[in-house]
């Protein structure tokens, strides 16, 4: 199984090295994998704040995306973020079928995602947050996202 | 290849080749059209001699204003056109046809600009269709590379079979392959699918893309590429009816569907607009059609009362409900005949100044202040609303009566003798009503939006006679069964008299909106 084998492979990888503001939390099994960024440049929107990333991945991973969310609990919340519903979904094109290759990785996620939050200067939602939040029932994978701002 | 009848079937099998879309970025004037004769059908006026078998001279069918040219195709006639088309390119080309197919997919079927494209600059042409110097030299092949790590599985190794198109990015066999796989089988991708690698965008090559999925998959591909086929093509289009394999061949196109509402109908009967895939919506152009439903979507909450099937009889008050397709209704109690759509009183509707299907704008000073024509605004919608929704409801109302009419007259056929055939005249007319109430509900979708201007009164006049001659035939169904082959001629005349109001309104509609006289109260565009 391709799925196991890898994950595997990139656990190793991360165990021997993980790269600076990311910490595994959970790994137990190669269906759901709990993982925590920090934004460590100082940007006074995510400053001393912890972001729990929750991975889950089908059987056809890593030839498809894993489904990445941020979860919140009582000390991690969901950063704020033009591209970052407040329930956690991430609309960005490198989790979409689309944007997505298998050569990217948890570790290339964790580390766009650090970057993305980092660049960002904007203290606000997505348009139509509020709306979506409340109707949302389909899981990221099933929502095609328009990527039509990619510099944000 | 099988047209109903009533269609006017054009056996000239040359297909037009022609398509809107880009290619190779030229900003290119989007004209080219090779089977000229092919589409001037379908905006000239008059075609006398177009050519029929021969031996349909004498049934040769008139076609009327509103109707189109269209082929339908099966999955072997779509087959037999690609692989016709990749000949006459390999022939022009000099290239084997497994090249030449690779070329006219890269270049969504567009054989003109690909030939010209090729003309001028091949080895650009070669490269960016995947056919490059490489490629095209030595057939797709596994390789081995020392110190090898593929970063899909990550699994490393000297002797692990790897695979590169000619961009370079090398991964393990297996994993192009699971990769190759899973774009086809589970995200339907065929023609365009691009390399592994992060940010890559190169096509994967059919050639390549044989040689490295297993044979089982390798059919699914196909049929795939024979969705982009036809999905590429501007004069193709699938049947959107559920499970259906049948495309539609016509010449009209994307730029005239303000002038023509081209309504095809497939092999499995299905009727629907070439130019949206909606169902048949004749006669409101596409574009009015989008904006209509739009409009019934946003303002379904106001709407929302008419959708009720009770009422009240304007004289006795008395609560009627409405259990079929006629709004000629009688009051049970006082025996009021009236219209369920207006109201009005049932005699006054075959006279002709009175109007049930006009919007009587109120003028001067009622109209005059914000809250006034707000509510007019409202009022006017609502008014071809209701009858846009009376209809649609209408139908189905006529549908579920004609079914239970069927079974009825089944049980009296076993019964008496009759043979089937003799029955054949209800399921005629039941047609008839479905056919003019959809043309009837979407004559209002176009009055909202038409202008008033002299042509309006004979649009509106024609509307009328339609709706009375359904409301004609529709009464009919109400009446008890073992009335109705009595009323056999009474039905078939009533019938015929619906069809001919249609084509009567439709023709008018299509005339004018070909030569662009019709008014309207809205941008015309998409
Ligand atoms: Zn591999
Ligand atoms: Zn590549
Ligand atoms: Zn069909
Ligand atoms: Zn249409």
């Amino acid at each position: 199984m391709l799925v196991a084998k890898r994950l595997q492979k990139e656990l190793v990888k991360l165990n021997e090295h993980t790269p600076p503001g990311i910490t595994i939390v959970s790994t137990e099994n190669f269906q759901e994998w709990l993982m925590d960024i920090e934004v460590l440049d100082g940007n006074p929107l995510y400053q001393g704040e912890k972001y729990r990333l929750k991975f889950v991945f089908s059987g056809s991973y890593p030839i498809e995306p894993p489904e990445v969310t941020f979860v919140k609990d009582a000390t991690h919340p969901i950063p704020m973020h033009p591209h970052i519903y407040s329930n956690g979904i991430i609309c960005l094109d490198l989790l979409d079928r689309q944007g997505w290759s298998p050569v990217h990785n948890v570790e290339s996620v964790c580390m766009s995602l650090q970057s993305m939050l980092t660049g960002n200067t904007k203290n606000e939602r997505p348009p139509g947050d509020d709306d979506f939040v409340r109707r949302n029932t389909q899981r990221p994978r099933d929502i095609s996202f328009l990527f039509h701002d990619n510099s944000v | 290849m099988n047209m109903d009848s009533d269609e006017e079937f054009n056996s000239n099998s040359n297909v037009d080749m022609s398509s809107d879309e880009g290619f190779l970025d030229q900003d290119m004037e989007s004209d080219v059209s090779l089977g000229d004769d092919y589409e001037l059908e379908a905006s000239d006026d008059e075609e006398p001699d177009i050519g029929f078998d021969t031996q349909d001279k004498d049934v040769k069918p008139r076609k009327e204003a509103y109707q189109v040219d269209f082929q339908v195709l099966s999955p072997a006639d779509i087959q037999a056109s690609q692989d016709e088309q990749i000949d006459e390119v390999s022939a022009i080309l000099g290239q084997p046809p497994q090249n030449s197919a690779i070329l006219l997919r890269y270049a969504r079927w567009n054989k003109e600009r690909l030939i010209e494209a090729y003309m001028d600059k091949q080895d650009e042409v070669l490269e960016a269709a995947g056919l490059g110097s490489v490629a095209t030299e030595q057939p797709p092949r596994f390789e081995r590379v020392p110190n090898f790590m593929c970063d899909i599985c990550c699994e490393e190794g000297d002797q692990l079979d790897t695979f590169a198109m000619k961009c370079g990015h090398r991964f393990c066999a297996d994993c192009y392959t699971h990769y190759l796989v899973s774009k086809i089988t589970d995200e339907g991708e065929a023609a365009r699918i691009k390399c592994p690698g992060d940010g890559c965008n190169r096509i994967v090559d059919s050639k390549s893309l044989d040689f490295l999925v297993p044979p089982a998959v390798k059919g699914r591909y196909r049929e795939l590429l024979t969705r982009t086929y036809v999905d590429d093509k501007e004069n193709l289009r699938w049947c959107p009816a559920p499970n259906c394999e049948f495309a539609v061949d016509c010449p009209v196109k994307r730029k005239e569907l303000f002038r023509i509402v081209p309504t095809v109908m497939c092999e499995c009967k299905h009727t629907f607009c070439f130019g949206c895939s909606l169902a048949d919506h004749l006669p409101a152009p596409c574009v009015l059609v989008k904006k209509w439903l739009k409009k019934c979507e946003d303002d379904s909450e106001t709407a929302n009362w008419i959708s009720a099937n009770t009422k009240e009889c304007p004289r006795c008050h008395s609560t009627i409900e409405k259990n079929g397709g006629c709004n000629h209704m009688t009051c049970r109690k006082c025996r009021h005949e009236f219209c369920w759509m207006c109201m009005g009183v049932w005699a006054e509707h075959g006279t002709s100044w009175y109007n049930c299907n006009r919007f009587e704008e109120r003028s001067g000073a009622e109209a005059r202040d914000a809250q006034a024509r707000s509510r007019q605004s409202l009022e006017r919608y609502l008014h071809y609303y209701n009858r846009y929704a009376n209809h649609e409801q209408s139908a189905k109302l006529d549908k579920d009566i004609y079914i239970k009419t069927e079974r009825k007259m089944t049980q009296l056929q076993s019964a008496s003798g009759m043979s089937w055939i003799e029955v054949q005249f209800l399921e005629q007319a039941s047609q008839a009503l479905q056919q003019c109430r959809q043309t009837l509900k979407w004559t209002y979708a176009f009055a909202y939006y038409l202008k008033r201007n002299n042509l309006t009164e004979i649009f509106e006049d024609n509307q009328k006679d339609l709706e009375l001659s359904v409301e004609n035939l529709s009464e009919m169904f109400e009446k008890p069964t073992d009335q109705l082959q009595g009323k056999k001629v009474e039905i078939m005349d009533r019938t015929s008299y619906c069809n001919k109001r249609r084509i009567i309104l439709l023709n008018d509609t299509a005339e004018n909106l070909k030569k662009g006289v019709w008014e309207f109260n809205v941008e015309m565009t998409g």
